[in-house]
């Protein structure tokens, strides 16, 4: 017989909740009926809430069950809030999205959710094992997401590129899980650092080590969409779905950095002074490329696309820093982050109309006479995106300047400064198209109650957060 | 005897692996990664993992290369080939990055001192070892792997259904 | 190993491969006169006849086998031109290859060779059961090449039907299984046939050898579920390109393969080559005659057992064959997906269930199983009972009205 070894089930409760919560909400889907599909949508948003509030309890505790290949600690328990933040989120933006494009289907907030335990994986998982099952969930209910407005062919190109060029990093993490387990007989994170920590590894296993440690990275860089790994970016945040490609732009990267930020400092912590210029250079040219890149987009939901790919390169000073400073900042950033390209693309899908989609920058123009509620939001939300004080943004920046400043990355802190008075330009522009230019057609826009909901409570925490930072930078 | 059979074996896969990439018709690509996905079924029997072998022979040669095949017939994919390469450039880029690959291979295998082959006992590769590690170690990997196919049974159906809808 | 040893196995592969020919050429004549009696004919009665004094014949039929084979070596040997030669030449290595070697795991009867082994089976692996199922998913190959290669639509069309037939078969076999591993907590099929010597496996998995039956009948793609070669439909679907010999090859695995699912269910669930009193028989001449006879006596006791069981199997098989009509390919689809995959899936849940609620006693947790899984299986027949809507036939009506 096998002893099954005990569980300290308080570890794993938000996610017995979320996968619990899902699976039954995959069977109680079945008995609502389609005109009342807003029901599965507000269910899925009470097991979030349930979720979140069961996080509250270890607040503070450190744990680990499970053979040690699931921790519970605070960065963790932050990371989840976020995550759920960011799916409550997309939930709200998507009740009138989907009847609207006639992609109302059930499953939709089931996949979410199961998007969410994925998430929730990466930021416990103290396994190498876990950290890739939890990418894979995640990256498969993203795939069928992506491809979820399938009528529209760029959606099903979405799916399929994001399938393919997922596939092909899936490859290289578990060669790189199965090099680094050769090379030091461990999966477990913590093993992984003791092992490297007594510097017996030399050799040929030195060799494995590294060449596993960059597959691994280059496999979560994919996710992350680090340049150069970030090809796929604009292509398919362009065709998926508009709130998927939110939720995907937020809390899908957020989750790849707590995979990558627990691997690299739980894991490689020793190893330091190999990775940091490494992970260094990617940063500063991801920071370049992305925001580049950005300078030259019509199309806006392209140009947040590539703005995404900036703000990676920003994040990415934060576990670069190495510090518990650093690891702040980045809880910090990705929350400010989250919720305001939630607002920005909030905006979007409000002037989203069937069958056509008002994604040009010249369709935002005058929406400050149209709907003031809406420009006020996209004007907050790019604010925030470019930095300017008095929003989410400008502190999340400060944080990782400051961190990597303090670790010694002063290059790149100049690099990033430097961008992101260029990143300014493009962010600016839109609104200034918003507020200075004058329709050009008409666009029809929504005038859903729980939608303008969402955006209001997305740039109210802006600002909020802005106004208020050393509340939360305590907190956490 | 054993270095007989891992000799045949290796050769076996490598020309298996090689035919299939050079293969211009995509069955008998199928077909040889069948035969490489074969020999590697025999490698892992002569390094003692008999549940590894099994799985490797019911999953990729039973299930998967089947379902290549499957869908290589259903489509006749292997009938309208593109002939014409549209990133001719990138062929002698990948011929150099693989043959800098083996050299490093080489460089490991050649330079670096030989250690002592990993001895084990002889129940590591059993079945009951492994089934012990998923029920204790590795439980919670073991359990959410059901819900990893559960989401993507979920999302081929919906993204199917909606294929359907639209008839 | 010595080369003496590996010239020994060779011998006995041969042996063995001799052996399960043999069987599938007496398994047709049994089929065709047995087929032939269910449908109130005569069936093959001359070849070989034996003449008596008085005019009697005695033996009727017993060289037929003998003829067919000649008759097929004798017709001529044709590549259709367009066909992919290669492939096409290989497919039906690919289809009996994998019909011969299943053969190798299953305990055929048990003679102690005098040093722990077993004469009548040639290979005790450790992963017996799953050796078994990957040999049975690979059988699909030939028929799937065959049917590619033949660049023949009938044959194509077949080639897809059995690629689809047998994958989705394979799961429901597969779990039916799993359960007789939990029941004997072990891949051994040696191990398995020992643990049925108080309860053959057939009460407590009476639902798993339900399952096993219908979806090995599945995976060898026989009555009535042999749309690959509906000849109504596709001719004779993937084999219809070919002849002669490569033809009677595929003949030949479809057999092979049948009567190698008919021992495995026998090993799974009848409790092997076991029968009651074969211990004592042994031991009583052993005492008069020595050791080695009374190895052999067991040795070929438990193998006659094997056979028959074997034998009887193979019986309901043809009487399944001449019975059933062939479905239709979603009822093949719907059976396999909606109907075996759940039941296999309970089965497998009530065996864990049971066997751990109730671990000590064979006979209560065995007949508690029994009982389960066969209000299980009458739940489902009464579940899945075909549904006549009312809409259905007014559709009929209205079509044939207007």
């Amino acid at each position: 017989m096998i002893e099954i070894p005990p569980i300290d089930w308080s570890v794993v409760l938000q996610l017995c909740i979320i996968f619990g919560g899902a699976t039954a909400l995959l069977m109680a889907d079945l008995f609502i009926p389609e005109v009342r599909r807003r029901v599965t949508g507000y269910l899925a948003l009470a097991v979030l809430a349930a979720a979140a509030i069961a996080g509250v309890a270890p607040w503070g505790c450190r744990g680990h069950t499970f053979s040690g290949t699931i921790q519970i600690d605070s960065f963790s328990l932050v990371l989840n809030w976020i995550f759920m933040l960011g799916a409550a989120i997309t939930i709200v933006l998507s009740f009138d999205y989907l009847p609207r494009h006639g992609i109302n289907r059930g499953e939709y907030y089931v996949m979410i959710l199961f998007a969410v335990g994925g998430m929730m994986l990466l930021a416990q998982g103290a396994d190498l094992v876990v950290l890739f099952l939890g990418l894979e969930l995640l990256s498969i209910t993203l795939y069928a997401l992506a491809g979820f407005a399938y009528p529209r062919t760029t959606s099903e190109e979405a799916a399929m590129k994001y399938l393919l060029i997922g596939a092909f990093a899936t490859g290289f993490l578990v060669f790189g899980i199965a090099l680094v387990y050769g090379a030091t007989g461990a999966t477990n994170l913590a093993q992984i650092g003791a092992v490297l920590a007594e510097g017996r590894i030399d050799g040929e296993n030195r060799i494995y080590l590294m060449a596993g440690a960059a597959m691994t990275v280059i496999g979560l860089g994919y996710k992350i969409s680090l340049v150069p790994f970030h090809m796929w970016t604009p292509d398919v945040y362009e065709g998926s779905p508009t709130p998927i490609t939110a939720f995907m732009s937020v809390a899908g990267k957020a989750a790849a950095f707590a995979g990558m930020t627990r691997f690299l400092l739980t894991a490689l912590e020793t190893q330091r002074e190999i990775w940091v210029p490494i992970l260094a250079a990617l940063a500063a040219i991801t920071i370049v490329v992305g925001n580049l890149g950005a300078l030259t987009q019509q199309n806006v939901k392209r140009m947040l696309a590539y703005s995404s790919i900036g703000q990676a390169g920003y994040i990415l000073l934060g576990p670069l820093a190495a510090s518990e400073r650093g690891t702040e900042a980045m809880l910090y950033y990705l929350l400010a982050y989250t919720l305001t390209n939630l607002a920005a693309f909030g905006v979007l899908i409000a002037l989203e109309a069937r069958g056509e989609a008002a994604w040009n920058l010249s369709d935002l123009g005058g929406l400050w006479q149209r709907s003031p509620g809406l420009a006020i939001a996209m004007a907050i939300a790019m604010l925030s995106l470019a930095g300017v004080p008095p929003t989410a943004g400008f502190v999340a920046k400060f944080a990782v300047f400051t961190a990597a400043w303090q670790a010694g990355q002063a290059v790149l802190v100049f690099i990033g400064v430097i961008v992101s008075a260029i990143a300014a330009f493009y962010y600016l522009r839109v609104v200034a198209q918003i507020f200075m230019s004058e329709p050009t057609r008409e666009v029809e826009i929504s005038s859903d109650r729980v939608l303008a909901f969402g955006i209001g409570l997305s740039v109210i925490a802006i600002v909020l957060i802005g106004v208020l930072p050393a509340r939360l930078l305590n907190l956490i | 005897m054993e270095l007989i059979v891992f000799a045949v074996t290796a050769v076996i896969a490598i020309i298996g692996a090689v035919a299939m990439v050079a293969s211009k018709n995509a069955v008998h690509s199928a077909l040889f990664l069948l035969l490489n996905f074969g020999a590697i079924a025999v490698l892992y029997l002569l390094l003692r993992a008999p549940f590894l072998f099994a799985t490797q022979l019911i999953i990729y040669a039973g299930a998967i290369i089947v379902l290549f095949l499957f869908v290589v017939m259903l489509l006749g994919a292997e009938r309208h080939e593109d002939n014409r390469d549209r990133l001719a450039w990138q062929r002698p880029v990948a011929l150099v990055m693989a043959g800098l690959l083996l050299a490093e291979v080489a460089y490991v295998v050649v330079a670096l001192p030989a250690q002592a082959p990993v001895t084990t006992d002889e129940g590591f590769g059993a079945p009951e070892v492994i089934a012990e590690q998923l029920f204790t170690t590795f439980l919670l990997p073991f359990q959410v792997t059901a819900f990893i196919i559960l989401a993507a049974i979920v999302g081929v159906v919906v993204l199917h259904m909606q294929e359907k809808r639209q008839v | 190993m010595t080369w003496l040893d590996i010239v020994i196995l060779i011998v006995k592969c041969i042996v063995l491969t001799l052996a399960a020919t043999t069987m599938f050429a007496y398994f047709t004549l049994f089929e065709r006169r047995l087929l032939a009696r269910l449908q109130n004919r005569v069936g093959p009665n001359r070849a070989g006849a034996i003449p008596l004094p008085g005019g009697q014949r005695i033996l009727g039929g017993w060289l037929q086998p003998a003829a067919d084979a000649v008759k097929l070596f004798f017709k001529e040997d044709v590549v259709p031109v367009m066909a992919d030669k290669w492939v096409y030449i290989m497919a039906p290595g690919f289809a009996v290859i994998p019909a011969l070697i299943i053969w190798v795991a299953i305990p055929l009867g048990y003679w102690p060779d005098g040093a722990g082994g077993n004469l009548l089976q040639l290979a005790e692996i450790d992963v017996a059961i799953l050796y078994l199922l990957a040999v049975t998913s690979v059988g699909v190959y030939g028929i799937a090449i065959a049917g590619w290669a033949s660049n023949n639509k009938y044959s194509m069309l077949g080639g897809i039907r059995a690629t689809a037939q047998v994958i989705s078969y394979e799961l429901a076999l597969g779990l039916a299984v799993l359960g007789v591993v939990m029941q004997a907590q072990s891949f051994r099929t040696d191990t398995i046939v020992d643990a049925q010597t108080t309860l053959w496996y057939i009460v407590p998995q009476f639902l798993g050898f339900v399952i096993f039956l219908v979806a090995s009948t599945a995976e060898v793609v026989r009555a009535p579920f042999d749309l690959v070669e509906a000849e109504q439909e596709l001719v004779g679907g993937y084999n219809t390109e070919y002849g002669s010999m490569k033809f009677a090859l595929f003949f030949m695995s479809e057999y092979i393969k049948l009567i190698a699912m008919n021992a495995i269910a026998v090993t799974l669930f009848l409790g092997g080559w076991k029968v009651p009193g074969l211990q004592t028989l042994a031991d009583a001449v052993t005492a008069s005659f020595g050791a080695n006879i009374g190895n052999a006596v067991f040795g070929l006791t438990s193998l006659g057992a094997f056979l028959l069981k074997v034998t009887v199997l193979s019986f309901v098989s043809v009487w399944v064959r001449a019975t059933l009509p062939r479905v239709r390919y979603d009822q093949l689809m719907d059976l396999g997906w909606k109907v075996l995959l759940p039941l296999a899936l309970i089965n497998v849940a009530l065996t864990a269930i049971v066997n751990v609620i109730l671990p000590d006693n064979i006979w209560i947790s065995g007949i508690v199983l029994f009982v389960l899984g066969l209000a299980t299986l009458i739940g489902a027949t009464i579940l899945s009972r075909p549904k006549y809507t009312s809409s259905q036939v007014t559709m009929v009506k209205n079509n044939a009205r207007s």
